[in-house]
């Protein structure tokens, strides 16, 4: 196991090099120029010498090897020295987005704890929703329950998130006027109140995102509890006079399991990868928010670093799933 | 009558009363939010309306605009002119006095060098200030002593009031940006992000295009002012969103930018929570008539090009006749309901220098007719599309992905066609468009198209600058990478005449009489430009938010200083 996991990461270096060379040149290819959401009132000489202090007049390569640099040297760098007090990389230039000239980490670092709070929580709450309806689904297939899961299922999966998001503030922010429609990122939460606070401006979003996630894992779930039920295995279980709820919680359910996991397990560098249109339509401003303003601000640097990390965390779940389903099952083995 | 007048004077000072005993912070927060989120608060180093906009509640300039387009002093006791002495007799010269006792936020005295410093800052050639231009034809700018700035242009200036006049060319504090000259402007990313100012709030928190929380600045020149302790800007989401946010849940005071259908702006108003208001600056939709041949059979290189005149639209009477068969109200009650207003002209204010040209805004489809006819373009072999010596009259119209916008194309479509006129659409991503790449032929400077539309303004009340646009010398072209802002290639020496002379002009009722006449060579004379309507900006606020004076001419925030809470 433990050589197997190490010859996926070696492997992922090179994957990964390969991923940044190619998203670095498709962004920079891609039509468009950071000058363009500049008023025409600035005239060409000054957008030209903007664009010079920016760098983005230098060659491509050039470019792209100073990217390498800053991702692979200086931020790591910038890190160490921010925790160890050192000053290895002080003075150096940082991977500077061109939209608001911060450093793109420092954006990053401001846009997760949102995006980990919301999209994580919607996503959990997802699971919490999906395996209950999933199990019983299909231990009462074609129920009544069965048919209301499906119908919930169906609306999940065909309702666009920006159709129920604003669905949802009309109804509980403008009709009801129970819950805001605007994330508050400033929020601290210190005591019960702010709490509550809190509680209520996720509402909004991760009843949206939730829906659309439980949706998803709901029907992966029902269909691998099917699966299972069908096995011998259970025949025998209720041959030996087991209990209905240790057939179907012990036995079905724990390998009913094993392709959800992976499923979840898949689906975890989308949390990191934000929501962008839920994002953006309750104002959580997190890395979904930042990687579309960044794309329409044709702001490089930004767009690939994001896309890049993006490339890291799916590598990084899929070797995590692979080696979750050789622990949950143990004919599994890779060495 | 004395009763009158009384009653009249008690009622006037009940309406004064809430800004009257107001005092500094006594009215909580203010909440604004804007659709784009703010990147950063260096007006120096964007061109973002929206950064402009928040970090005029922070950084000022020496002197503002209000919503009438008159200048107004901010940190200096009068405005400069030649009666007061100020502006020196030939017009090389401008003397600004500083107030007495002016406080940076953080305590320390502002001074000359403060002025001096920041004029250096965005002129280092390697700075990259996209404010370049405020700046454009001063030789120098000078500490007399630490009260006196005086700034001399490289020549007789007819409108001095460019540098340190309006939200795009405040003063920074020379202290805090010291290390942030040339190459360096961009690294400086606290400064950029938390400047400190004279303005009414100071800033207490910011996170990159998110939020950007605000104090009331403890050491504003006005000690009851502002009204508000805290200012929040939240960022992100839609136009429909901030709207419904100030209108419909009233969770924000202010929302700007809330470019929004007609009939969603009548149902939020429904809701009774607050209203729009609408500042007109000289922002104009339009279509632009390309007078070069765009023909893709041209080599690269000379299409599109002053080489080729346009086979169609070099003739006036096509121009004038696309012109006559648009139906400017239409335009404005589908894309902009309160937001617009249908126009003749390219400069369209502020009142004085805008033309009295209205002849366009009734449609005349039978003149339109008769004036192609008249053209030589008929309809010979009768498939509903006009023709002359064989040639099919028809026209690529192009302009950005924006639902308006193919709302006009579509709506234009039908009257042109109506009018004889087989009309291809094109709509590009506005990233290109306006993007510049001499690389891409999408660029709205290539033209590679029969006409196209788009919205352009003049920044300053005074449209010198942007009458320049029309000059031959600004063609874009091959030889200039395609850069250049005269996108239609007119050129005629008469205009760029009367426009030598506008430079030279110093009498405001010479200048507006001249600005006025170069307006018509584009639009009426000519019909090379074909302005459509004068848009302006939405805006929404809620009905406790008081004070707002929504301005076209420099920050919708101006005043932000005098708003309050009304109780």
């Amino acid at each position: 196991m433990f050589t197997y996991t190490l010859r996926r990461l070696l492997l992922a270096v090179p994957i990964l090099l390969v991923i940044s060379l190619v998203i670095f040149l498709l962004v920079d290819l891609a039509p468009g120029s950071p000058m363009s959401e500049i008023p025409l009132t600035v005239p060409p000489d000054v957008r030209q010498k903007m664009i010079e202090a920016l760098g983005a007049d230098q060659p491509v390569f050039v470019r792209y090897l100073l990217w390498l640099k800053q991702f692979f040297w200086i931020e790591p760098m910038t890190l160490f020295d921010h925790w160890f007090g050192t000053s290895i990389v002080e003075g150096q230039q940082r991977i500077l987005s061109w939209q608001s000239r911060s450093p793109v980490f420092t954006i990053i670092g401001q846009r997760i704890p949102q995006t980990l709070t919301v999209v994580g929580t919607a996503y959990l709450v997802g699971i919490l929703i999906a395996l209950p309806i999933g199990i019983y689904s299909a231990y009462r297939q074609y129920s009544f329950f069965d048919q209301l899961g499906t119908l919930f299922a169906m609306i999940g999966f065909s309702v666009p998130t920006f159709f129920s998001g604003t669905l949802f503030i009309i109804i509980f922010a403008v009709w009801l006027g129970w819950l805001p429609t605007k994330y508050d990122t400033m929020l601290e939460v210190t005591d019960w109140s702010s709490f509550m606070q809190q509680v209520k401006q996720m509402a909004l979003p991760v009843m949206t995102l939730g829906l659309a996630n439980a949706a998803t894992i709901s029907r992966y779930m029902r269909s691998s509890m099917l699966d299972n039920m069908q096995m011998d295995y259970v025949r025998t279980a209720r041959a030996k006079g087991m209990r209905e709820k240790t057939v179907v919680l012990r036995h079905v359910l724990r390998n009913s399991l094993i392709p959800v996991v992976t499923v979840i397990a898949l689906g975890i560098p989308s949390i990191f990868g934000g929501a962008i249109i839920t994002e953006n339509l309750f104002g959580v401003n997190g890395i979904g928010a930042a990687l579309i303003g960044a794309i329409h601000a044709n702001d490089l640097p930004m767009v690939q670093t994001l896309a890049f990390i993006f490339a890291v965390l799916i590598v990084l779940f899929n070797l995590i799933a692979d080696i979750l389903y050789g622990l949950l099952d143990p004919r599994i083995r890779y060495d | 009558m004395k009763l009158k007048t009384l009653l009249l004077g008690a009622a006037a000072a009940f309406a004064l009363a809430p800004a009257a005993h107001a005092e500094r912070g006594a009215d909580g927060e203010v909440k604004l939010t804007f659709p784009q989120a703010v990147s950063i608060m260096n007006p120096y180093l964007t061109g973002g309306t929206k950064d402009i906009y928040a970090s005029s509640l922070v950084l000022e300039p020496l002197a503002g605009l209000t919503p009438e387009g008159v200048l107004v002093p901010k940190l200096v006791t009068e405005i400069p002119t030649k009666e007061n002495g100020g502006v020196s007799e030939d017009m090389t010269s401008i003397t600004w006095k500083l107030l007495p006792d002016l406080k940076w936020s953080d305590g320390t005295p502002v001074t000359a060098d403060d002025a001096v410093f920041t004029w250096k800052y965005c002129t280092d050639p390697a700075g990259g200030c996209s404010q370049a231009t405020k700046y454009e034809g001063v030789a120098s700018v000078e500490a007399v002593d630490p009260s006196t700035i005086k700034v001399t242009f490289s020549g007789p200036k007819a409108n001095p009031y460019t540098a340190f006049v309006s939200a795009l060319s405040p003063v920074l504090q020379k202290k805090q940006f010291e290390a942030c000259l040339g190459a360096a402007a961009p690294t400086c990313t606290d400064p950029n992000n938390m400047p400190v100012g004279t303005g009414p709030f100071m800033v207490t928190g910011f996170t990159v295009n998110d939020t950007v929380s605000l104090a009331a600045n403890p050491n504003y020149r006005d000690p009851a002012k502002p009204a508000f302790a805290t200012a929040v800007i939240k960022g992100g989401g839609d136009a429909e969103g901030s709207a419904r946010a100030v209108m419909e849940t009233g969770e924000f005071d202010y929302a700007w930018n809330t470019q929004i259908p007609p009939e969603t702006q009548e149902s939020m108003k429904a809701a009774g929570k607050g209203q729009f208001v609408v500042a007109f600056g000289t922002l104009v939709e339009r279509i632009e008539m390309n007078t070069t041949d765009p023909d893709p059979a041209l080599p690269e290189g000379e299409r599109a090009t002053a080489k080729h005149p346009h086979p169609i639209l070099s003739d006036i009477k096509v121009r004038t006749a696309l012109s006559k068969a648009i139906d400017r109200s239409i335009l404005v009650e589908v894309g902009y309901g309160a937001g617009g207003k249908p126009t003749c002209n390219v400069i369209p204010g502020p009142e004085g220098w805008a033309s009295d040209n209205e002849g366009c805004i009734a449609q005349d489809m039978e003149g339109a007719k008769a004036l192609l006819d008249e053209a030589g373009w008929t309809d010979s072999d009768s498939d509903g599309i006009r023709d002359k010596d064989g040639k099919k009259l028809h026209i690529l119209y192009q302009t950005t992905v924006n639902p308006i916008r193919q709302d006009f194309q579509a709506l234009i479509k039908d009257w042109w066609t109506e009018l004889g006129v087989e009309v291809e659409l094109k709509a590009i991503d506005p990233g290109v468009f306006f993007g510049g790449d001499p690389g891409s032929p999408d660029t709205f400077q290539k033209f590679y198209a029969d006409v196209e539309m788009y919205a352009n303004n003049s920044e300053s009340p005074d449209p010198e600058s942007y009458l320049g646009q029309y000059q031959c010398k600004n063609a874009p072209s091959p030889e200039t990478q395609w850069q250049g802002e005269n996108i239609n290639r007119f050129c005629t020496p008469e205009y760029d005449a009367l426009y030598a002379t506008l430079a030279t002009t110093t009498d405001i009722a010479a200048r507006q009489d001249i600005a006025k006449k170069l307006n018509d060579m584009v639009t009426k004379d000519s019909m090379i430009v074909v302005p459509l309507v004068h848009r302006g900006t939405l805006s929404a606020h809620s009905n406790t938010l008081g004070g707002v004076q929504i301005n076209a001419w420099d920050s919708e925030m101006w005043n932000a200083a005098d708003w309050f809470r009304v109780k």
